[in-house]
């Protein structure tokens, strides 16, 4: 792979560009899905290809091809130089990239237990285990359960001369249980809604979910939600639990803060940010409680935004976003450092795959462990407390959201007192993290993967990292998803 | 890259028969995307995409996987037959699990242009820089994208299934931005003349103009006039319920449901992958061709689709409408059409006393599955409509919107015309005059 990505860098530079890149990667993948006692999706899939991004002309262009013979790398490199060139109908100014040291590593994430040495047999018999123990009672109408496992070999090379072999293996695990009577729907999931948690490691991370034994109480959550109350509708306190709170960071702080969004360039699809530059070191995005790192080193954790290098080969870093309460940073790229006074990239641009550009992404983006115990974060007078998200919303600009969660319990003096059936709360996003009155220790701290991220046109889905413990915000709007 | 799916197929069924399996199914698809994206009214991301990919499942005594790749030399298309093989021995066998499917006769559709097909970087990028021009002179800034495909999908199985499609398809989406306000507009075709990238840039600019300083109006039930972009954002999430498995698993809002007038006598669907506006395959992912279905005649439910499998359960002909096998899904809708009427957003403006009318609906998610309610945020031209006319632009609401409700409260339809949007696939969907839709909340802008 590393003479394929040099073939294609070599063949790009002959051509006088004032800088290029290129990503040769080869991606594998396995999904192996269960349904109501039977298998479902069992898949595996492979993907070679090459990426080239060139900066000519003051402009970029990049092209992409699945044909790495010499002669599709050849076209592939004389596409991206004619698309840069095209680009000139219609420019502002040159492109200019902040400044960049030179790399020569290989770096391969930790992988205990290789997954793509466990037999799918073996996959299958877990899944169906856990099918099992969610329909031991005949009201659950669809029990599903998944493994999914990737591995990407990428090798970066750019005419600084940098050359960084890097490969990630992820894992990723779940199931659900769906109950429909009396004209309702009501379904629990676990560890976390749509596919589970995801982290980047090998077999290893189903091991340690250890599904199976939550499958009974998950079965029997689905159907009792259907005799619960509804969730009430009102000004409450609200407890979230660390994967729902991974969510909340993830849409109100994590998209916010990528500046290509603040800069306009995603306006059209994925919208822009109420966090325009003015902001900067001025906003109190948070209460004092409120610590926000984005954090891609291996340090802060096995996260899908874990890496050593970006897709324009900067090293991982950590960035303050929120220092006890007050907005400190943005994810930037090479090209827009400098709109916030940066000499350097902090490392955030990544591609989906060997097809796509790389864009500014969430890598991992962490609320940091808190100082109360448990006990302190569920020991209001009375509150909400609400798991696994179902729904979540936002708008264009990132002030509004409203999410929806699988389950709720009234809390008085710490006690679940009642059951809650669709709960819901929304808010405007710096007003609820200022309404933050807790946050639960390290020991409650997960760094919970959010496989399916999109952004980008052509759109790309990326793998983020989102580290939350349960904490407990103060007077938020509860049940407005059923008002009126 | 020219690929000859015959010979990729020959391949196939060879390396699968020296493995000793004769039931095998190939898909081979190829694609060449080309995208222009445009902010801050320059060029600021210019791609192309060549790609090929062959997908093999492979069926053993009621077992069946699939694999994939995009090495398509004799090695790579040997190795990936091998592949899917391998991991369908280790599968469970299921005992509904069907023969693949026989050959059948498919009704051609032309929706390729070869002009699209060969357009180049640099008209894309004149035509997107006239957009700019315009959205500019008007002293706006403009964002969106201008993107070209050219696919081909051939699918073949060892019982002598063939069912090939190829597609072209243009898209143009501008957002003009004012200061403090938006606007938007978007279109595609499979030919690239079909679009008016211009028009569509007025479009917007003119919106983004006549919103400016949006006044902020209190969250509550409206009337609306929803653009058919709108229509088609929101009331398209709920067509993968009209799915036999759907209901099988209890997962869709129809259980208990068919045969039943859930909307209003002025709703009428169709699924039909022929209609002149519509796009995609006239055949399935296991190559059953599909049928033309009547899911809603004057507000009642009517057809659902069948896949192969759930069809032999329920002891009905398949429609057509089933994903590559094996998936937990079934089968789902494809081609939708919601029949229009004879009014215009024009017409329902100068109708509506009081009322909003929405450009773009966004971030839709369902908050309810059975009662099939939705939350999202209007979004790039909200207007109110006052004395039947538009007086002002209004801040961005969030709704919470029950789709039976909602479709049995339209007073008025528009003709059916092709949307695009970001929320769903494209449809042919009319504009429509909603009574009594519910925002709950205002956003900042």
């Amino acid at each position: 792979m590393k003479d394929l990505a040099l073939r294609a860098l070599d063949a790009v530079t002959r051509s006088g560009v004032t800088y290029a890149d290129v990503r040769a990667i080869d991606t594998r993948d396995r999904e192996v899905t269960t349904k109501n006692g039977k298998a479902g999706h069992v898949s595996s899939s492979e993907s070679q290809g090459i990426g080239i991004r060139v900066l000519a002309f003051g402009c970029w262009g990049f092209a992409a091809t699945s044909d790495v013979s010499r002669q599709g790398i050849e076209a592939a490199a004389a596409l991206a130089i004619e698309i840069a060139r095209a680009g000139t109908a219609a420019k502002k100014h040159d492109v200019v990239l902040a400044p960049e040291e030179k790399y020569e590593a290989t770096w391969v994430s930790p992988c205990a237990i290789d997954p793509f040495t466990v037999p799918v047999d073996r996959n299958l018999a877990t899944l169906l285990a856990i099918d099992g123990e969610l329909r031991r009672d005949p009201a659950i109408s669809l029990a599903e359960a998944s493994m999914h496992f990737t591995r990407e070999r990428q090798v970066f090379a750019s005419t600084i001369g940098s050359l960084i072999d890097q490969t990630r293996t992820t894992s990723g695990a779940g199931f659900s249980a769906l109950c429909y009577k009396n004209n309702e729907i009501q379904k629990r999931s676990y560890p976390n809604s749509f596919g589970g948690q995801f982290q980047l490691k090998g077999y290893e991370l189903i091991d340690e979910l250890d599904l199976a034994s939550h499958a009974p109480r998950i079965a029997d959550e689905a159907i009792a939600l259907h005799s619960a109350d509804q969730c009430p509708e009102g000004t409450f306190d609200l407890i979230v639990d660390s994967s729902q709170l991974g969510l909340q960071i993830h849409e109100s702080i994590g998209h916010p803060i990528e500046l290509d969004r603040v800069l306009g360039t995603e306006a059209n699809y994925a919208g822009m940010s109420f966090l325009t530059l003015d902001q900067l070191r001025r906003l109190r995005y948070g209460s004092d409680i409120v610590n926000v790192v984005c954090d891609a080193r291996l340090e802060h954790g096995p996260g899908l935004g874990t890496f050593a290098f970006d897709d324009e080969g900067v090293p991982a870093q950590q960035t303050d976003i929120i220092r006890a309460g007050e907005f400190t940073g943005y994810m930037t790229s090479r090209e827009t450092a400098a709109a916030v006074g940066e000499v350097r990239s902090n490392g955030c641009m990544r591609a989906d795959g060997w097809a796509r550009l790389p864009l500014i992404r969430m890598t991992n983006v962490s609320l940091k462990p808190g100082k109360q115990s448990l006990d302190e974060v569920f020991g209001a007078d009375h509150a909400i407390y609400m798991e696994t998200n179902r729904s979540w919303s936002i708008d264009d600009k990132r002030y509004n959201f409203q999410f929806g969660c699988e389950i709720a319990w009234e809390m008085r003096g710490g006690k679940r007192v009642r059951m809650l059936k669709n709960p819901s709360y929304s808010g405007i996003s710096m007003e609820f993290w200022n309404a933050c009155a807790a946050i639960a220790g390290s020991e409650h701290w997960t760094l919970w993967g959010v496989p399916n991220c999109g952004k980008g046109q052509p759109e790309q889905v990326m793998g983020t990292g989102h580290g939350a413990s349960p904490s407990r915000f103060h007077n938020i709007k509860i049940g407005g998803a059923y008002a009126g | 890259m020219p690929v000859d799916a015959v010979s990729v197929q020959d391949q196939v069924v060879r390396a699968a028969r020296a493995q000793g399996v004769d039931e095998v199914e190939a898909i081979l698809s190829t694609s060449n995307q080309a995208l222009t994206r445009f902010a801050n009214n320059a060029i600021h991301q210019n791609v192309a995409e060549l790609s090929s990919q062959l997908s093999v499942r492979a069926r053993i005594e009621g077992r069946t996987a699939r694999a994939s790749t995009n090495r398509l030399d004799p090695a790579g298309i040997r190795e990936v037959v091998e592949q899917a093989i391998a991991i369908t021995r280790l599968t469970e066998p299921d005992e509904e699990s069907l023969p693949m499917a026989e050959p059948a006769e498919y009704r051609t559709v032309d929706r390729w242009s070869g002009p699209t097909a060969y357009i180049t970087p640099h008209e894309r990028a004149s035509t997107v820089a006239r957009a700019i021009a315009a959205v500019e002179s008007a002293g706006q800034v403009a964002a969106g994208i201008y993107s070209t495909d050219d696919t081909e999908y051939t699918l073949l199985n060892s019982r002598g299934v063939h069912a090939h499609y190829c597609e072209t398809m243009a898209r143009f989406s501008i957002t003009a931005m004012a200061t403090g306000s938006s606007g938007w507009a978007k279109a595609s075709d499979y030919s690239h003349w079909d679009i008016e990238p211009l028009e569509l840039a007025l479009s917007a600019l003119s919106k983004a103009r006549q919103s400016s300083a949006p006044r902020e109006l209190p969250a509550g039930r409206y009337t609306v006039i929803l653009e058919p972009a709108a229509v088609l954002d929101l009331v398209g999430q709920m067509f993968g319920d009209f799915s036999a498995t759907a209901i099988s698993d209890g997962r869709s809002f129809l259980n208990d449901r068919i045969g039943k007038k859930i909307f209003g006598t002025n709703i009428t669907v169709h699924d039909d992958a022929w209609h002149p506006l519509q796009s995609g395959a006239p055949f399935d992912g296991e190559g059953v061709p599909r049928q033309r279905l009547t899911l809603v005649e004057n507000g009642v439910v009517r057809d659902i689709a069948y896949c192969r499998q759930a069809a032999a359960k329920a002891g009905v002909m398949p429609t057509g409408h089933g994903f590559p096998l094996p998936n937990e899904f079934g089968e789902a809708p494809a081609n939708i059409v919601i029949a229009g009427g004879d009014s215009s957003v024009e017409k329902m403006i100068a109708s509506t006393e009081r009322g909003i009318l929405v450009t773009r609906l966004w971030y839709i998610r369902e908050v309810d599955p059975y009662e099939k309610i939705f939350t999202g945020m209007t979004r790039d031209g909200t207007f109110l409509v006052e004395g039947g006319q538009v007086t002002a632009g209004v801040r961005n609401f969030r709704f919470n919107q029950g789709l039976m409700e909602m479709l049995s409260n339209v007073e008025a339809l528009g003709p059916a015309v092709r949307a695009s949007g970001e929320e769903t696939f494209d449809m042919v969907v009319p504009a429509m005059l909603i009574r009594d839709f519910n925002f709950t909340e205002v956003t900042r802008f």
